[in-house]
């Protein structure tokens, strides 16, 4: 019992450190701390939209009578309207519950797998470390993207189905991660003085090594995210992921290209713009947060 | 030189274990995982007998393990076995789509560098000014634009609205693709065959596509090449170039850029699988007859065979171009060796 408390204060020390480092950095970093800022505002509003969609939207994204058929933007319908005669806005706003909760749940998923993994192979070392280094290495190698369709196709379409597709090519990012920090943090004077006053194996990897670890982890998850998004957006468009009637930024954005030679622009351009910014909003506030937790990263 | 032979040898023989274990990967991917491949191509409706009739056919009602020795056993003797839907051996339609893809990757690649490299290593002389963070801002941006819809808008803008550029295919109307065709790369086939007017043709119609795939993937180079351009520049032998008076210009694009080279060869070595990745969407979008359209077309039709098929080239390919780019990172840099 003391080792999980003991974890519960360190990860709330933790926190208020981030917390502490991150006011802190308002003086410091200037451009940082806006990129930081810019992110975390898109990503926020974003959430808003997918946990309240009805306070925005104009219509029900699924009403086939919002108005005529491809119909550019109005006042009535400020993106347009699809070849459904669905309002597009009300599309975007609340396709984004999708986009988000897939990209969300994977990067979790992925992570909650990866780091354990990363975790032991980097502490315990030898033939285990070997063997799931050699596997981890080879999944990051092969195209993500591939082997997500491959695992989409056979699984079929479907919110979990597309959500484990995802998951799956990012654990090797968590892993290799992990495990390099482990070994570095292995050899810290902290950890030998541990060992040497008697700490148990577990008690090392939990309060010594997991604390220091988990700070780097926290950029590569918001990076991770703005990718696992394009991932989801690609696989719908493509046509992979999620079976009609659940609206999606990556299926409107493939239905959109069937009537692009007739000039319908904003059935492409809306959906795409939204993939981009979210994804955007992600990896700023990764960046922003990796320059402002990692000084030396500054120097350059 | 026997040092990196050594090396070369142990590289070679490293990229065995991790060409198998992909292999195994998509075995257990499209033979264990659930999802049975007769019912679904044969359709809900098909009585059971019909079903296992079709199975014993194809050989999968045998053990996995037997299934699996017998798969690696085909993939030794280079065979891909037969498509299920149509009477043709898988390797059949892969050898005519391959060059399509490769053509566009490679291209695509050669806009990447193009773009990324000269603007990573002119942000990190400028760096810190109003132009270092303007580049910045466009590698993180082109990065985060997924390249299909990056492909659309380039459709939308140059095809549609100005009417420049071709949005669709390899070749337009009044190209002949029998009168050159020999290696599949429409390039180099119509300049061998001396055909300018087809040469302009195949090139306008891969205009759209490559650049698509360059601008998206010029972000990583952007921000590498400066980064390495950062750590360079602060050299001693910068330095020194710079107090013997060599105009500024020759120092970071001569000394400094050749010195922050090598590990941008080796993200282009990584990168590489990235475009593989970028190409299936590309292709998808431009409509392209490439693998990525025949993947994607093979999955409607649920034809398993060559969806491993294209997927075991495209893990053969990456393990060798990441065999390559160590081997001549060996070469360039001694420092690197077991």
């Amino acid at each position: 019992m003391a080792g999980t408390r003991g974890a519960r204060y360190s990860a709330a020390g933790w926190l208020a450190r981030l917390l502490g480092r991150l006011t802190t950095a308002r003086r410091k970093y200037g451009a940082e701390w806006w990129i930081l800022i810019a992110g975390a505002v898109v990503i926020l509003f974003t959430i808003y939209m997918a946990a309240f969609p009805q306070t925005l939207a104009p219509y029900d994204p699924l009403d086939q009578e919002t108005g005529p058929q491809l119909a550019p933007p109005s006042s009535a319908h400020p993106m347009g309207t699809d070849n459904l005669s669905r309002d597009v806005l009300s599309r975007m706003i609340h396709g984004s519950r999708t986009i988000l909760g897939v990209a969300f749940a994977a990067a979790i998923l992925s992570s909650v797998i990866g780091i354990p993994l990363g975790l032991l192979s980097g502490f315990l070392g030898g033939a285990v470390d070997r063997v799931l280094s050699l596997i981890m290495d080879s999944i990051y190698a092969f195209p993500g993207l591939i082997l997500a369709i491959a695992f989409a196709a056979m699984l079929g379409p479907g919110v979990v189905n597309i959500t484990l597709s995802v998951a799956v090519i990012y654990i090797p990012t968590y892993f290799r991660l992990v495990r390099g920090q482990t070994l570095s943090i292995k050899q810290e004077l902290y950890v030998e003085a541990a060992r040497a006053i008697g700490a148990r194996q577990r008690t090392i990897l939990g309060r010594y090594i997991f604390p220091n670890v988990i700070a780097t982890v926290v950029v590569i998850f918001s990076l991770n995210i703005a990718d696992a998004i394009m991932t989801e957006a690609a696989l719908s468009y493509i046509g992979l992921g999620l079976p009609a009637g659940i609206p999606d930024w990556g299926m409107d954005l493939s239905m959109g290209k069937k009537f692009l030679p007739s000039g319908v622009w904003w059935m492409i351009t809306f959906p795409g713009a939204m993939i981009s910014v979210l994804a955007l909003g992600f990896t700023m506030l990764g960046e922003g947060l990796s320059e402002i937790l990692n000084p030396r990263l500054l120097e350059k | 030189m026997k040092n990196l032979l050594r090396y070369a040898l142990t590289r070679i023989l490293l990229t065995i274990p991790m060409l198998w274990i992909l292999l195994t990967l998509v075995f257990v991917v499209l033979r264990i995982m659930p999802g049975d491949p007769v019912s679904a191509m044969l359709g809900g409706h098909a009585p059971e007998r019909v079903i296992q009739q079709k199975k014993e056919e194809l050989g999968l009602n045998r053990p996995l393990l037997v299934q699996y020795f017998d798969y690696l056993g085909e993939l030794a003797r280079l065979d891909l076995g037969n498509s299920m839907i149509f009477n043709q051996k898988v390797s059949q339609p892969l050898l005519e789509k391959l060059p399509a893809t490769l053509e566009l990757t490679l291209v695509g690649m050669g806009f990447t560098m193009l773009i990324g490299i000269p603007l990573g290593a002119y942000a990190a002389s400028r760096r810190r000014t109003g132009r270092d963070f303007g580049i910045r801002l466009f590698g993180n941006v082109a990065y985060c634009i997924p390249v299909f819809w990056m492909g659309l808008m380039l459709q939308l803008f140059f095809g549609i609205w100005l009417d420049l550029l071709p949005i669709a295919g390899r070749t337009g109307p009044r190209v002949y693709v029998a009168d050159f065709q020999k290696t599949g790369f429409y390039l180099l086939d119509t300049l061998l065959a001396g055909q300018w007017a087809s040469f302009a043709d195949v090139a306008l119609h891969l205009l759209l596509p490559s650049l698509t795939l360059g601008i998206v993937l010029s972000g990583i180079f952007i921000r590498l090449t400066r980064a390495n351009m950062l750590d360079t520049l602060k050299a001693d032998y910068v330095l020194a170039a710079r107090a013997r008076g060599i105009p500024e210009r020759r120092v970071v694009y001569g000394h400094a850029l050749k010195n922050a080279f090598i590990p941008v060869l080796t993200m282009l070595g990584l990168q590489f699988a990235a475009l593989l990745a970028g190409a299936i969407l590309t292709e998808t979008t431009f409509s392209w007859p490439g693998m990525g359209r025949l993947l994607v077309e093979r999955i409607y039709l649920r034809d398993y065979p060559t969806i491993q098929g294209v997927i075991v080239v495209f893990a053969f390919f990456v393990s060798v171009i990441s065999l390559a780019v160590d081997l001549i990172y060996a070469a360039i840099d001694p420092r690197v060796r077991y």
